[in-house]
């Protein structure tokens, strides 16, 4: 009986203590961002390593996702007689909930994954107990520049996407499918308001740059450093980001919308 | 060129398509640069029935926009519908009998207000009130008007 209350106990305290832990490692690596900016080529190498790499895969699959919106869209609108909607719909559903959404699950994919087995391999092969032995602290050093260039890259790389997407579905319905050109264009000019839905989506990426890069981050620098534990530690990166990125985009869009 | 130099580019290049990708959206695909970031003046209306009729919904003279519907609330002695718009500035000598009316843009389209200039000397300002409104036609009335008028018809 008593056995039972003390796995509960047990549990609950250290839930909260990795909670804790958590938290204060998220702080440190905030408050190192600041100093950060004397090292621009930290940043910049990061930036390289976690931005430019994940472009390609974003801007291919953005222009995929919005020919697609396009030929969806269209078929469903020409039933109604309102294919000219057609700018209104792929714009806003990229914008909106595409653009952040699918951007953070490649970016995860692409770039967290890449971080956590990075950063768990240099503490499987003790560099990071390396840089402490040389007072350098891994925090300033390996935990902040990344979860910085993160920061930064994500909202690019989702207003890229969006971008790239409306482009896409642009040459699907106007070249493709007989779409005025002029009606595309005006009416997504017409519905698509910059504070409501622009603005909103480039939160919702900055929320999702902060997370995912975060997940990616501490899941390396907490795992287990042998070569079992950084690919379970990869794995779940991956798991987690999509998990809270999908979960926080509900929680996100409820907020957004009065 | 050395290796740093090529990350300095891509990353330059990266940041770069980033912003403007960003530039893009706001300027070519919003309607940022519209009504929003000039000066406007608010006047509010009167309606007996808005059905239809939201926040942001567009203000238009002669079909061409000219403002927003800001808010909307019931009076609670009155109970009619006040409605608050704002005007782009630039459109400051609208005359005060002037009527508004409110209009569905084609059969299924959503509601506007249609701002009908009259031909007073005064202009509306910042806090007018219009005083002659037409309210939404609302179709179902519509629909039981025509059938009870047929009816009356056949029984004659």
């Amino acid at each position: 009986m008593f056995d039972w209350f003390a796995q509960l106990g047990k549990n609950t305290i250290e839930f909260y203590a990795r909670l804790g832990r958590e938290v204060l490692l998220f702080i440190q690596t905030l408050l190192a961002i600041v100093p950060l900016f004397l090292r621009p080529g930290l940043i910049l190498q990061q930036l390289y390593s976690v931005g430019v790499r994940s472009m390609l895969i974003i801007i291919v699959s953005g222009f995929f996702v919005g020919m697609v919106l396009g030929l969806q869209g269209y078929n469903t609108l020409v039933d109604f007689g309102a294919e000219e909607s057609l700018g209104v719909i792929v714009a806003l559903s990229l914008v909106r909930e595409l653009g952040p959404v699918v951007t953070a699950l490649l970016f995860a994919g692409r770039a967290g994954s890449a971080l956590t087995a990075e950063i768990g391999l240099m503490k499987a092969t003790e560099q990071l107990s390396g840089l402490e032995m040389m007072a350098v602290n891994p925090v300033n050093r390996i935990l902040a520049p990344r979860l910085l260039a993160g920061i930064i890259s994500m909202p690019l790389l989702a207003a890229l996407f969006s971008a790239v997407g409306i482009f896409g579905g642009y040459l699907v319905g106007v070249d493709l499918l007989g779409v005025d050109e002029g009606s595309y264009w005006s009416q997504m000019q017409e519905k698509v308001d910059f504070d409501q839905d622009i603005v909103n989506g480039v939160i919702k990426s900055f929320v999702f740059g902060i997370v995912t890069t975060w997940i990616a981050v501490y899941e390396g620098y907490s795992c287990i450093p042998t070569s079992e534990g950084v690919s379970r530690a990869t794995t779940r990166t991956v798991v987690y980001s999509a998990l809270v990125v999908l979960g926080l985009d509900f929680l996100l869009t409820a907020l957004m919308l009065e | 060129m050395s290796n740093s130099r090529i990350l300095e580019i891509s990353v330059g290049i990266f940041v770069a398509a980033g912003i403007a990708a960003l530039l893009v959206l706001a300027v070519n695909v919003s309607n940022v640069g519209g009504f929003s970031s000039g000066k406007q003046y608010t006047i509010t209306a009167n309606f007996d029935n808005i059905s239809g009729l939201k926040r942001r919904s567009s203000v238009a003279i002669a079909g061409v926009n000219v403002g927003r519907v800001i808010n909307i609330s019931v009076d609670p002695v009155t109970f009619e519908a006040v409605v608050e718009m704002t005007l782009d500035s630039s459109f400051n000598e609208v005359p005060v009998d002037s009527s508004a009316g409110i209009y569905t843009a084609g059969l299924l389209g959503e509601k506007y207000i249609g701002i009908e200039p009259g031909g007073a000397p005064d202009f509306l300002e910042d806090g007018s009130v219009i005083r002659l409104t037409q309210s939404s036609i609302v179709l179902e009335k519509l629909i039981s008007q025509f059938l009870f008028s047929q009816s009356d018809r056949e029984e004659k």
